[in-house]
């Protein structure tokens, strides 16, 4: 039998529950932050998340930024030329990318990359016992195993988002300029003319550091919060995922209202 | 108080979400002792080494570690004591990343400043004690049951413990590694100097090897006594505990109504 009622109590359960989550998540930031030191003091243990984090991700950032640099050069020409103005190819690719798909596409392919291997690692070590054997032996998990990832994520992030935005570049100007035959030193001089450094470059280094410091607390924090179990930590895994995607883009809805209003 | 008790404990009660798992327990484990409790699964004896180990605090009672209260000690003292604690967890909990060696040498390594040969000499020392020295470039992936739980021994011992805890340590074992198993706790313990508490329901092995035993049923203790007394022992918890009866003081049946009064409920009740 169907109870409105009930429909609402559930959603109130819900929503009580994820404020709850949020804020075992503000105070799980706050831990690492406290236990940070160790990350910094011995750094082959964030050299290797980085590592892990953002070497391996190589491939996939240089690849889908090539192709979506590429995409952008086809599709900004197509428009571009009915105005009769294709020499602003280079900006109209170079700010796409700096400003918003660089720091955007890139931190959704990292969130599914290098996000969901460290839940899915985390939340296998607490389900084997194996942070509680730390735990046990007198050394902190948060300390040893979390904090490392976390700072592996947050400096591999903006690194891997530059990347992406170059590859990108590359792309639009290999089918803008190569292919299509765009004036190249047109294509150059706009960029470089129209890209701000201050206002373009870094706004889009600060979001993808913004992302960066999203998905990796995200990513450890449901490792570290998940059910022991195998079904648990694939729900876990596809938490991070879910709740990284949903996290960058309204962040990044945010970030963009405050630094690019016209103005300049 | 005297010296020779290491471990005290008084009156310890702990619930989980308002399930009382253990009822006022109480215990005293003298130094140099191997001391075995023993119970049903799910009687809380995991629950009661948690709370000696400190990593859950109890509703009520006391545990003391030889001058230390550990229910009341801040995170750093806590961590200090747990540098003399040597546990092996069920399953081994291996560091599954690391190699047999890197395991070996994870404790040295957080908690000592002794240099790699001193480490390296140190780790294949514990290795050979557990017999496994020839394993230690094998990842723990490579390992069977018994040599995980071994090196997870040469692990927990890396520190040379005074207090070592053993959660289940016969648990999904063949025979043989067994009782290699058993033999290891027997003589690292005496070997050591060190005071050991395991928590198992494997009868026959422990009455071989450990000096006391305490039997847990629905969070209290229900009989204790050394081996001979155990096996001579009339207590009908006792006699169906080690000599594996399906029925007796513990019940075959999970509780539940009646078979009639379930049949009759219908499906809606389910």
């Amino acid at each position: 039998m169907f109870n409105p009622l009930s429909l609402i109590r559930k959603l109130g359960h819900a929503t009580v529950d994820r404020i709850w989550r949020l804020g075992f998540a503000t105070r799980f930031l706050f831990a690492i932050l406290k236990y940070s030191a160790t990350s910094f003091r011995r750094l082959p243990l964030t050299l290797r998340e980085i590592y892990f984090s953002g070497v391996l991700s190589l491939l996939i950032i240089v690849v889908s930024g090539l192709f979506v640099g590429m995409v952008l050069g086809l599709q900004g020409y197509e428009t571009l030329q009915r105005y009769g103005s294709t020499e602003a190819l280079g900006i109209l690719v170079a700010l796409s990318l700096t400003r918003e798909l660089g720091p955007v596409v890139a931190g959704l392919l990292f969130a599914s990359r290098a996000g969901s291997s460290v839940t899915a690692e985390i939340g296998l070590m607490k389900s084997t016992e194996q942070l509680k054997a730390m735990d046990m032996m007198a050394v902190d998990p948060i300390a040893r195993v979390v904090a490392p990832r976390f700072w592996g994520g947050v400096i591999s992030m903006p690194l891997l988002a530059a990347l992406f935005s170059a590859m990108g570049v590359m792309g639009g100007w290999l089918v803008g300029v190569v292919f299509i035959g765009v004036d190249e030193g047109a294509f150059w001089a706009q960029m470089q003319a129209g890209v701000d450094f201050r206002y373009d470059i870094v706004n889009g280094v600060i979001k993808s550091f913004v992302f960066g410091v999203a998905v990796s607390l995200i990513a450890v924090f449901e490792g570290y919060d998940s059910a022991p179990t195998a079904e648990g930590v694939s729900r876990a895994i596809t938490r991070t995922v879910v709740t990284s995607a949903l996290a960058i883009l309204a962040l990044d809805f945010v970030l963009t209202s405050f630094m690019f209003r016209g103005t300049s | 108080m005297p010296d020779d008790i290491l471990v005290d404990i008084e009156d310890l009660r702990f619930s989980y979400g308002g399930r009382p798992v253990l009822e006022g327990i109480s215990m005293k484990i003298p130094r140099g002792k191997v001391v075995a409790i023993m119970g049903g699964s799910g009687c809380g004896k995991t629950t009661l080494l948690r709370c000696i180990g400190g990593q859950l605090r109890p509703n009520g009672g006391r545990v003391r570690l030889e001058k230390h209260q550990v229910c009341e000690m801040s995170h750093k003292d806590l961590y200090r004591l747990r540098r003399k604690m040597g546990m092996l967890f069920q399953f081994g909990a291996l560091f599954t990343d690391m190699s047999v060696f890197d395991n070996v040498a994870f404790p040295m390594r957080e908690h000592t400043d002794m240099s790699e040969e001193m480490i390296r000499d140190l780790v294949l020392m514990k290795l050979e004690a557990v017999g496994l020295r020839g394993a230690h470039k094998l990842m723990p992936g490579e390992l069977s049951g018994g040599m995980a739980r071994r090196v997870a021994l040469a692990r927990a011992v890396a520190l040379d413990p005074m207090l070592m805890m053993y959660d289940e340590p016969f648990a999904g074992l063949d025979p043989i590694a067994l009782g290699v198993i058993g033999q290891l706790i027997r003589k690292l313990n005496d070997a050591l100097g060190a005071t050991s508490i395991m928590v198992t329901h494997d009868v026959q092995e422990s009455l071989q090897i450990v000096d006391y035993i305490y039997f847990i049923s629905a969070g209290r203790i229900v009989a204790e006594g050394t081996p001979d007394e155990i096996r001579a022992s009339k207590d009908p918890f006792v006699h169906q505990f080690i000599h594996a009866e399906v029925d007796g003081p513990v019940h075959f049946d999970y509780p539940a109504p009646s078979v009639q009064q379930e049949f009759l409920r219908g499906v809606n009740h389910v």
